[in-house]
């Protein structure tokens, strides 16, 4: 069941369309920012208020990068693998990630704090290597600047 | 040296709020096309201005305008979409506008709609550019309390609703026709043409999609008029152009210089050169699906003419500079990673021969490339090239590996003659 928050703000975006499912990938997002993902339950309601069936509404679920339609962590990590990053670090800052959280992309960690997943290009390439956390971008990144920046939102939690 | 584009961005790029905008002339080229200006003088006045769109085709933005249907009988509404969905690998340069001078983008869109008399607007923003949204949501908000946006705007009579769109990520997205799929909530694959978008585009309506930096230009040259803004540029092509350098450069960035500035000064002077201990290989000039260029390229003047002739494209006119301590073949593998998994998989060619390519270059970086493998590229080039393909992605894709193969063979021979990446 959707909540009346998150009907709410879905409805709110259909008023920005003249056809509703034009409002489906921010109705998709709206769940995702509350459950932290798309599962099959909520992608049904969401058709159901589109008046979309379930298959169409999956068919562009599965088509972004950005909507995940299985459970993550409470962090998403998302490493930049595009080719400035890649000429300035990408590689090390990959091992780097993937060594002190023990997990590679895809994964994520035991303690359900974070998920490490590799992205496009960021548009911060004189940053180079960039990474987003959540909602914050962060560049010029280093091994050390990592540690720093997991430690931040493990202690977040 | 003018740079209207940038000169109400500060360092730290917080940018003007409506009022202190207006106080730095924003919003008066709308103001002189609403009050003076019939829609036809305004697009007159930008095809005068010889500006081209900034987001890589380079088409000329009054004459893109024009194909659209006009009068009492055009369909209604008409859309005017901004795309600011950002994602060529390498550039970041409609980021700066979008976050720099949010009111500066909103004007442009609106003097746009009213040229082509668009009653409904979308800003079209990718979902990591979340500063971006921020300020942009504010500067929308400001724009309708202004009374810049909504019904009879200024008292003209023109109506215009704008949006802002946030996608959900997908290279796909920056293509025309793929963004309007997108904006109507379906999959972001290519749309056939003819109908061009500009007839039959958003629901079926007649529909212009431009490019961030290409709006941004609008309002000066409303303001200070299309001669002005010839005499920008050292070229034929109109106005100033956002240029960025990225890679192991002094000092990456951005600048705002006058267009057909040379390869040259954009690398050596403004970028600083290479970083001590690096030499300058090769540069793709405009983003990820470009030809690379080298050092006798560097005459070169970075306009739409200037870089085609020299076999390559402006592009995004962002470089992503080689270093020599940077596996060309890793460079170009890495491209074709990213073009093959960006690949909307609509037709067969893009969807199978894109990871076919990434995976022979993968191989040849592994220590199991073939000597056929370089002839299995370089028919690639060709059978993914212009005309073989629904859209432009694979042909854009081609272009850094077609160029590879020409200007560093001996390093593709290398990887198959020492089985294996001789930079690891």
């Amino acid at each position: 069941m959707l909540t009346d928050a998150e009907r709410q703000e879905i409805e709110s975006h259909v008023a920005e369309y003249p056809y509703k499912r034009a409002a489906c990938i921010e109705a998709l997002k709206v769940v995702q920012r509350e459950r932290g993902w798309v599962s099959d339950e909520s992608l049904k309601d969401i058709a159901v208020l589109l008046e979309m069936t379930p298959d169409e509404l999956d068919n562009v679920a599965t088509f972004y990068n950005l909507i995940f339609r299985q459970p993550v962590g409470k962090h998403v990590i998302l490493l930049c693998d595009s080719v400035s990053c890649w000429i300035m670090g990408y590689e090390k800052m990959r091992r780097h990630l993937s060594e002190r959280l023990g997990i590679g992309f895809g994964g994520t960690t035991p303690d359900g704090e974070f998920t490490l997943l590799p992205i496009v290009c960021l548009g911060d390439c004189d940053h180079a290597p960039v990474m987003m956390v959540d909602n914050d971008t962060h560049n010029n990144l280093d091994p050390a600047k990592i540690d720093q920046i997991l430690d931040t939102y493990r202690k977040e939690a | 040296m003018e740079t209207p584009l940038t000169r109400n961005i500060q360092p730290d790029r917080v940018p003007l709020d409506i009022k202190s905008s207006e106080r730095a002339d924003g919003y008066q080229g709308l103001r002189k096309a609403l009050k003076e200006l019939t829609p036809a003088d305004v697009m007159e006045t930008v095809k005068q201005s010889d500006l081209k769109g900034r987001g890589g085709a380079g088409f000329p933005t009054g004459v893109k305008w024009s194909f659209v249907p006009m009068g009492d009988d055009a369909p209604r509404p008409k859309y005017l979409i901004v795309n600011a969905d950002e994602m060529e690998p390498g550039t970041f340069k409609d980021r700066l506008l979008l976050e720099g001078d949010p009111h500066m983008v909103i004007e442009g869109a609106i003097i746009s709609a009213y040229a082509i008399q668009a009653g409904v607007g979308y800003i079209f923003l990718r979902w990591e550019y979340k500063e971006a949204e921020r300020r942009l949501r504010k500067a929308i908000a400001e724009a309708y309390e202004a009374g810049y946006l909504g019904k009879n705007i200024l008292g003209s009579g023109f109506d215009f609703e704008l949006h802002l769109h946030v996608s959900a990520g997908r290279y796909m997205c920056g293509e025309e026709t793929g963004l309007l799929n997108s904006l109507e909530g379906r999959r972001a694959i290519p749309r056939a043409k003819p109908p061009f978008p500009q007839v039959s585009g958003l629901w079926g309506k007649p529909t212009i999609v431009n490019n961030v930096e290409t709006v941004s230009c609008v309002p000066h040259i409303l303001r200070n008029g299309p001669d002005w803004f010839k005499g920008l540029s050292l070229t034929a092509d109109g106005g100033t152009k956002i240029y960025g350098a990225s890679g192991r450069v002094k000092l990456p960035g951005l600048w705002e210089l006058p267009l057909g500035t040379t390869l040259r000064e954009i690398l050596f002077e403004h970028a600083g050169g290479m970083q001590d201990g690096y030499q300058f290989r090769g540069v793709l000039p405009g983003g990820a699906s470009t030809d690379f260029l080298t050092e006798e390229h560097l005459e070169v003047k970075m306009d739409f003419t200037g870089v085609q002739n020299a076999g390559s494209r402006l592009g995004t006119g962002t470089l992503i500079v080689l270093d020599d301590q940077t596996c060309p073949v890793g460079m170009v593998q890495n491209l074709e990673h990213f073009f093959a998994q960006e690949s909307c998989g609509w037709c067969t060619p893009c969807r199978e021969g894109l990871p076919w390519v990434a995976r022979t270059l993968q191989a040849l970086e592994d220590g199991n490339g073939l000597p056929e493998d370089l002839e299995i590229l370089a028919a690639h080039t060709k059978l993914l090239g212009p005309g073989n393909t629904f859209c432009a992605l694979a042909p854009g894709a081609m272009e850094p590996l077609q160029s590879a193969l020409k200007y560093f063979h001996d390093d593709f021979e290398r990887h198959v003659r020492e089985k294996g990446c001789p930079w690891r």
